[in-house]
């Protein structure tokens, strides 16, 4: 046995991204994690932002929701909303953003919005949020999320947010400045975008994971680098502030006492 | 000026069938004893706008109440779905369900555009993303002096805004601390305004100059609920009940569960529930 699971190497893969130096617009779930770990662990002054409006926020636990106290208690400022995408997310303030997704498609382009067609959904998902102007405002941007035929598909149900659109200079070709997404980190392995073509190529395998393994969990045909690097494993310390933050926020989640 | 009102005056006073109305509440003071009243007092046909409705606008959805919904992100925070919206968009059920579907940066702007009195926001937004595509109130525009592309979407100026705060003194200012959301942008955008507040004091005492205050002249009626946003939060006096939440997830999946749970916990019960849930934070 490894000693670790694949979300925790996604996880810890993810934190390593991120530096001391970075803004980092975060979103919920397996990015919060993620920036947190990094926080925690190699980047202690990093800006973690989230879309409730806390700026350098540090919280001791995971929030549920994108603005849960937590966040604001321990922030530098909370700015209102309106700001926090006006000047702070629009105005250029942010360099990286950290995303997840329902769908992703090779040109990692990202639904949130739907499964099935928009008019007669077989699905709806929660939808937008703060995702399209993250996506193009960031200075560039980060995807953490689990792999599976149906996560990651040939044909997107719909584009909610920008990736690298139909690949090539597609981004710049519709007003974009930002580079987007710059890595794809799974449960499985680490993806880059081609330098040329925009395609999401496999450039690190996570150990004992197989390029089979990661092909099967693609409903695409999936590149792979010729130098395929092997992920670093996770190290204890990592995954002792990774396992740390989940139980604190477990204890701090937990039902109530009946009343 | 505010008049200080009992929730059943104001909610009949201030709310009408067919209203444009933003209860809003970023995650953060969501008014959840209001919106349980406007369900007391069936309020229908409503055109429901917040940037990320969650179990109140499930429960009004799902109660019938509402005809058209703008929003930006529809789920249940941290946990998933919103089993009522997805009803209403997938089944029709209990109605068929008009939705106007933006992002959280349109909606932010479209709430500023319509506190600052113009008809429209405009953003550097939707680049590439196809929710342009499926909604008709989001355009393109040129600035006049660059050149540039730019997305525009309608203003919003409410009928009516509703939303929770803090703090109230004797004149019916109102005070908000903490995550603000686009509370102040609702109100100001807003024809009439409801506050319910965890409670009336004669002053606000010591607050930075700065403060986010809604002078008692912006809102039509303050009303006292101590605990009014539970299970969402009011910074300085509870936490969120992330438990409430998570419950929820089995509370609205099914529709028989969902009818009855309603009559029990809204129905047959009055503002006076929640305060038990007040209180100030350790």
């Amino acid at each position: 046995m490894s000693g670790y699971t694949p979300n925790e190497i996604m996880t810890i893969a993810a934190a390593r991204e991120l530096t001391s130096d970075d803004v980092c617009f975060v979103g919920i779930g397996l990015p919060s994690a993620a920036c947190n770990v990094a926080r925690l662990s190699h980047a202690p002054d990093i800006t973690l932002i989230y879309e409730s409006g806390t700026i350098a926020t540090k919280p001791n636990v995971l929030p549920l929701s994108i603005g849960d106290g937590e966040l604001c208690e321990t922030a530098l400022v909370t700015v209102s909303v309106p700001e926090m995408f006006r000047y702070w997310l629009q105005g250029g303030r942010i360099n990286k953003g950290f995303l997840s997704a329902a769908q992703l498609d090779r040109f990692a382009n990202i639904n949130t919005t739907v499964i099935g067609s928009y008019d007669r959904p077989k699905v709806k998902l929660p939808g937008a949020g703060g995702a399209p102007e993250i996506a193009t405002s960031c200075g560039e941007i980060l995807i953490v999320m689990a792999q599976s035929k149906r996560s990651f598909v040939d044909k997107l149900d719909f584009v909610t947010s920008l990736g690298h659109g139909k690949g090539g200079d597609d981004r710049q070709r519709q007003g974009v400045t930002t580079k987007g997404p710059t890595k794809v980190i799974t449960d499985l392995c680490v993806m880059e975008p081609d330098p040329e073509t925009k395609e999401l190529t496999v450039t690190a395998l996570h150990p004992g994971v197989t390029p089979e393994q990661v092909a099967h969990a693609t409903g695409w045909s999936l590149k792979f680098a010729a130098d395929l690097d092997e992920t670093e494993p996770p190290r204890a310390a990592e995954l002792k502030v990774l396992r740390d933050l989940h139980h604190r926020t477990n204890e701090a989640h937990q039902p109530k006492a009946a009343q | 000026m505010a008049v200080f009102a009992s929730l059943a005056e104001a909610i009949r006073d201030n709310l009408k069938d067919g209203d444009l109305v933003a209860f809003e509440g970023f995650t953060h003071l969501i008014p959840f004893a209001a919106v349980h009243e406007a369900i007391r007092q069936r309020r229908r046909d409503l055109w429901l706008v917040r940037m990320t409705p969650d179990l109140i606008y499930d429960q009004l959805i799902g109660m019938g109440c509402v005809r058209k919904l703008t929003f930006s992100w529809g789920g249940n925070p941290g946990v998933g779905s919103l089993h009522r919206l997805r009803d209403a968009v997938e089944n029709n059920w209990p109605r068929p369900l008009e939705i106007d579907e933006h992002s959280h940066a349109a909606l932010a702007n479209a709430y500023e555009a319509g506190a600052a009195g113009l008809p429209f926001a405009m953003l550097r937004g939707y680049r590439g993303a196809q929710l342009k595509e499926v909604n008709p109130n989001i355009k393109e525009i040129t600035c006049p002096f660059t050149g540039e592309k730019l997305a525009a979407v309608p203003a919003i100026r409410a009928d009516c805004a509703v939303i929770h705060a803090q703090k109230a003194d004797r004149k019916g200012n109102v005070l908000i601390e903490g995550i603000l959301g686009v509370q102040k942008e609702a109100v100001l955008g807003a024809k009439r305004a409801i506050v319910t507040v965890e409670e009336i004091v004669p002053d606000f005492g010591a607050i930075s100059p700065n403060a986010c205050i809604l002078p008692s002249w912006t809102v039509s009626a303050v009303v006292e609920v101590p605990g009014g946003a539970h299970p969402s939060y009011a910074h300085g006096y509870y936490k969120r009940d992330n438990a409430y939440y998570k419950a929820w997830e089995d509370i609205g999946r099914e529709r028989d569960v969902f009818l009855k749970w309603m009559d029990e916990n809204v129905m047959r019960k009055g503002p006076e529930v929640f305060q038990r849930h007040a209180g100030r934070a350790a």
